[in-house]
């Protein structure tokens, strides 16, 4: 029976059509009927060779097979033992944007409730932290398109900062056909090529860019003042820092012409619906943050967040990259996107859990600081569908707080480099081997369903949750192990936050409605387009922040004169831990490779092909030179979906935005050599 | 008891400064910060007058601070009031309104005026001849707005960055303006002579007249000038802005150091330890002083130093970038500009391309860019000054550097392809993979996309595919 469902990677979630283990695009809004190599090719994921199929403990220093119930004592043993001697605090959890709405939610319950631990967050915060702290200065609720990406395709101009979709999510880019691109990016990609303009900033000098053309904006008499006094507050206050960043100012900083800056801020003004849309590359990084609301600034300079036709948005990244960031596997956070610190939100989880709201830990550590406790403070990790060594920032140290750890247990379907590492290794289900809920790029909720059956010794993540928690004294019905269960319980702790799935069912959603949060009741009929009459701010009213550039945290010197950015290709997903193991995706890209300027390239002795040496103060990486003459001369880039001594993260600065706690993976200096050298 | 901080001047580098202490102090725990400004109005941003003049901004838009700034940060301001002497041995400062103020640190901040050439009849007693103004504050530019009314003529005295930029303001107002320049070209010292006509061309073009070479001899109210060859340059309106000279008198009388402007050293110090001095007032060996950059960088650092926020917090001087603020001419210059395309031991590139208002020279050492000035090619213009800034080695190919996007050259057509080049990049399909699958009978865009999955996934290359099958199908 062919079922209808949708793709396992990237947040667009294409519709796709599973059967007899073969995979099939269809008709879907998001992505009108393509696919792209990786989801043609995503059921070679379901046999592969690479797939974990028992639990694993580590003996004499060697992975051996184990059964469920030997691997689920042991774990809950050492762990009621740690808590006994180090208290709950010392046992942390990391989770996954790649997780379902259930598995999350029941995630971060199992750490407040089973654990009592505060120590919880997730590879979100790599990804989507500064997008969602900027939305929610400014509109007072964080969804990451807060229209339907259908929209895209009406509009006269699109302003992407930082974003390559045409290899990151290549169907998005059907919507943008029509529409006149500007593309911010320092390199020229495959999206940079597509555009109108292409603007090349120097890397981390994007908030300095977007304060340029704000500058631009008012100086070209392009300010929307109607709109500012109706719908906004806080202008004054922003263009007095805007008013300091005249482009050619800007130009001088981040390399990008005045006039192609007058001319960005032209296209967008007179298009007839224009968007401006973030992603990674202008998010990650230690002012991520401070440079989304710099783009936030500019978009309601032009009066297009909350209007028909045009607005603001961030192109979420893992499939559940929204729904992951909204139920509670984020350390600050609890279900409905509720603030652990907030009294009033405590009491209503707590009442749907039926626990004392008093029993409930605060807010814990961020990604990258719960990462540096590994070891010292915190003694056990259990990891669920992340690949920490290989995507978190600064590798090396990474690998040695995960191996100083009491106990690492890791959850996840294939056999990941992370896995490798652990001390207990559970094998769970995937994608199509079990129902479950995902929340797209825009906002709206999906039903993936089970199309294929797990393979034999295979156990789900809701069961592994499931199996400690009452190996750890829970209630066995406390943490339901079938999807919808969980669900509906997920609905009743949403309601009235921000993120209110209480009307959502899976009736609902088997039936195809199109269900965009917030659905308050069961014949809500959802909200595609959120602040149309007013922002979630209390006074309805989206704020200027006055933002300034500040520059990267690390600059480059006469030691490591060039700078290293890291991204994405087309055939990997991630850390690459399921795309790696699909031989057509390798055949596509096979080895890390640094794209370097030919110039560049030569000054170091190395040419087109060779093996070189990317170092940074953090460590080194080696990798095949890609020679790119549209390549700044200054720049380096290297993806980071390879594994070993090919990790792009061996070289990332982990210095944290001091608002959303982003690493900032997207800039540091580095330099370039001979591998011998 | 924190330290008592007097800065004389809340121009550009005095608002900056004050600023930049309060961001690193901002409970005034280790500063107690005065800030007197002769003008009355908050300060604001000179650099965006010839905005105002132009009608682009409007002047509350080029405030630099909220009229309430100064008291929710903690800063004594006395505007509306000038330091008028300093008695260094008891540390204090007397103020125009007659008050005099103690200091532990005294900051000069007193800027630049404006020089007025010898013009008979130019300046009289009371100041500028009526119809004359010069270009320097806000309030000029208001004097300048009311008083150039459309279609006047207007004439500029200086062919200077900020002649041209108000001269450019004028004309897009719908002033006849005509530049009177005494030097045999315009902003020489940024420009060489052959950019000098490349640019005196290109204003042309926007209605903006030059006149070269000959100084203004004297000036008639309400008809014009005479100029020293002695032809007329009619004009309802004279705005002068002839170049500044550095406001050091306080200094001078205070007996500091001073050699065309205050002397300071790296520690922006005076030649009293206790007296520092930033912005255009000062002369620090490394910069070239009217610019705001210099300024804004040695407020940062002076304030530094005062704070303790960096003790060890150095001004080394700040490399020059020229950038000609004025609606469609798009004008850089940097570094050694007037290095010949023939010099012996520099690499000099040189386009010159008059009738589209383009002129681009490049100055090389060591594979560094020392010098250039690019003319109408506004992304070369960026990108030159980024490797200018970095120091970053410069590409070999320097005729694409010197062109910009002009340099690009237009895809290749999909027939002109090599086999192994990609197609579809979503699906990862060469152009040997669909000659190999239309070979096998897949004719049709559709039957190759069946095939290959080219075009399945963003569908971006469904024309190249439709190209591809009906070459084939034709050879």
């Amino acid at each position: 029976m062919p079922v209808d469902t949708h793709c396992p990677y990237c947040a667009l979630q294409c519709g796709m059509r599973v059967s007899a283990g073969t995979v099939a695009p269809r008709e879907f809004p998001t992505n009108r009927g393509g696919l792209c190599q990786k989801g043609w090719t995503s059921a070679a994921v379901l046999d592969s060779p690479g797939r974990l199929t028992v639990p694993l403990v580590r003996r004499d220093g060697e992975l051996r097979p184990s059964t469920w119930e030997d691997a689920l004592d042991l774990v809950a043993a050492r762990l009621r033992a740690l808590r006994a001697e180090h208290g709950p605090d010392s046992v942390a959890v990391f989770g996954g944007g790649g997780l379902t709405n259930e598995k999350a939610y029941l995630l971060g319950k199992f750490a407040r409730v089973a654990l009592g631990t505060s120590r919880i967050d997730y590879n979100g915060r790599f990804c989507m932290s500064s997008a969602a702290a900027a939305g929610i200065r400014a509109f007072g609720m964080d969804r990451g398109l807060p229209f339907p990406v259908t929209d895209l395709a009406g509009a006269g101009a699109v302003l992407l900062a930082g974003a390559n979709p045409a290899e990151t999510m290549p169907p998005f880019m059907q919507h943008l056909t029509d529409a006149e691109l500007v593309v911010v990016d320092p390199r020229r990609t495959p999206t940079a090529e597509a555009a109108t303009l292409h603007l090349r900033p120097a890397p981390g000098t994007d908030l300095a860019l977007a304060l340029g053309i704000l500058h631009a904006v008012v100086a070209d008499g392009h300010l929307d003042k109607e709109y500012l006094a109706e719908r906004t507050t806080g202008f004054d206050d922003a263009w007095r820092v805007a008013a300091a960043w005249w482009p050619e100012r800007a130009e001088r900083v981040t390399g990008v012409a005045a006039a192609d800056q007058r001319r960005a801020a032209a296209l967008l003004a007179e298009a007839d619906g224009a968007y401006v849309l973030t992603a990674r590359g202008t998010e990650q990084h230690a002012r991520g943050t401070d440079t989304v609301s710099g783009w936030i600034n500019l978009a309601l300079a032009l009066g297009l967040p909350g209007r028909p036709g045009s607005g603001f948005g961030c192109l979420t990244g893992q499939g559940n990259g929204q729904g992951g960031r909204e139920h509670g596997q984020k350390a600050d956070q609890l279900p409905g996107y509720r603030r652990i610190d907030d009294p009033a939100a405590r009491k209503h989880v707590a009442a749907v859990w039926g626990v004392d709201p008093e029993s409930l830990p605060g807010p814990g550590p961020s990604a990258v600081e719960l990462l540096d406790s590994l070891g010292s403070a915190t003694k056990a990790l259990l990891v669920f569908g992340s690949n920490l060594l290989v995507s978190a920032p600064r590798s090396a140290h990474v690998a040695s707080r995960l191996a100083a750890l009491d106990l690492l247990v890791v959850t996840d379907v294939v056999a990941s480099e992370t896995a490798r590492q652990a001390d207990v290794v559970l094998p769970v289900a995937q994608w199509a081997e079990e129902d479950g809920t995902l929340t797209n790029l825009e906002g709206r909720i999906l039903l993936r369903r089970r199309a294929v059956d797990p393979p034999s010794g295979v156990r789900t993540d809701l069961d592994v949750l499931h199996g400690l928690a009452v190996r750890l004294g829970q209630p066995p019905q406390r943490f339901p192990t079938v999807a919808e269960e969980v669900f509906t319980e997920l609905r009743r702790a949403s309601a009235g936050g921000p993120a209110d799935y209480s009307g959502v069912t899976y009736d609902r959603l088997r039936a195809g409605e199109a269900l965009h949060w917030p659905v308050v009741s069961t014949d809500d009929p959802g909200t595609p387009r959120a602040f149309l009459d007013r922002f979630a701010h209390p006074d309805g009213l989206a704020r200027f922040v006055p933002v300034d550039h500040g520059g990267p945290a690390e600059l480059p010197d006469a030691e490591f004169p060039l700078q290293v950015t890291t991204g994405r290709v087309l055939a990997h997903y991630q850390s690459g831990a399921q795309t790696r193991l699909v031989e057509e995706l390798v055949a596509a890209a096979p080895e890390v490779f640094v794209e370097v300027h030919p110039d560049t390239a030569a000054r170091a002795g190395l040419a087109d092909g060779d093996l070189a040496r990317v170092t940074s103060r953090r460590g080194s990486t080696v990798a095949r030179v890609r020679a790119v003459a549209s390549m700044r001369p200054d720049l380096l880039f290297l993806p980071f979906h390879f594994p070993g001594a090919g990790r792009a993260n061996l070289l990332t600065n982990p210095a944290l935005d001091p608002v959303s706690r982003m690493p900032e993976f997207k800039v540091c200096a580095g330099r370039l050599s001979t591998v011998e050298s | 008891m924190p330290r008592r901080v007097v800065v004389a001047g809340y121009g550009m580098a005095g608002a900056r400064l004050a600023e930049e202490i309060r961001r690193r102090d901002p409970a005034g725990e280790r500063v107690a910060l005065t800030v007197v400004g002769a003008e009355r109005h908050a300060a604001y941003n000179r650099v965006l007058l010839s905005a105002v003049l132009g009608g682009s901004l409007r002047p509350e838009s080029v405030l630099l601070q909220d009229e309430g700034w100064a008291d929710e940060h903690r800063v004594d301001l006395r505007a509306g009031t000038a330091v008028t002497g300093v008695d260094r041995s008891a540390r204090t400062v007397t103020l125009s309104d007659g008050s005099t103020v103690d200091y532990d640190v005294l900051v000069l901040a007193t800027g630049s005026r404006p020089w007025l050439p010898p013009v008979e009849g130019l300046v009289t007693e009371e100041g500028l001849a009526p119809g004359a103004v010069a270009f320097r504050t806000l309030d000029d530019c208001t004097r300048i707005v009311d008083a150039a009314r459309p279609g006047a003529p207007v004439a500029v005295l200086g062919g200077g960055l900020l002649g041209l930029e108000a001269a450019r303001g004028l004309a897009h107002r719908g002033n006849l303006v005509t530049v009177v320049h005494p030097v045999g070209h315009l902003m020489e010292r940024q420009l060489d002579p052959a950019a000098g006509r490349v640019l005196a061309a290109k204003l042309a073009t926007l209605g903006i007249e030059t006149r070269l070479g000959v100084t203004a001899a004297r000036y008639l109210p309400g008809d014009g000038l005479k100029l020293a060859d002695g032809t007329y340059v009619a004009a309802d309106l004279v705005v002068v802005s002839a170049g500044v000279r550095p406001a050091s008198d306080l200094a001078e009388a205070a007996g500091l150091a001073t050699d065309g402007g205050v002397l300071v050293n790296d520690a922006l110090c005076t030649s009293d330890p206790r007296v520092h001095a930033i912005g255009d007032c000062a002369r620090h060996p490394g910069t070239v002083s009217g610019l705001v950059q210099p300024a804004w960088e040695q407020a940062a650092v002076l304030a530094d130093l005062l704070t303790g926020a960096n003790p060890a917090a150095r001004y080394r001087g700040t490399p020059v970038v020229t950038r000609l603020k004025a609606r469609d001419v798009d004008l850089a210059a940097l570094g050694e500009v007037h290095t010949e395309v023939d010099s012996a031991d520099a690499e000099v590139l040189c386009l010159q391309d008059a009738t589209r208002g383009r002129y681009a020279k490049l100055v090389l050492r060591e594979d560094r860019v020392t010098g250039a000035i690019v003319l109408g090619v506004p992304d070369a213009a960026a990108a030159i000054t980024q490797l200018f800034d970095r120091g970053t080695p410069a590409p070999a190919d320097r005729l694409a550097l010197l062109l910009g996007h002009a340099a690009t050259a237009p895809p290749a057509s999909p027939v002109d392809l090599p086999a192994s080049a990609t197609v579809c990049r979503c699906n990862t399909v060469t152009k040997r993979q669909l000659v190999s699958a239309w070979r096998a009978g897949a004719r049709s865009p559709a039957d190759l996309a069946t095939a290959t999955r080219a075009t399945t996934g963003c569908g971006g290359c469904r024309d190249a595919v439709r190209t591809i099958a009906d070459w084939l199908a034709t050879t």
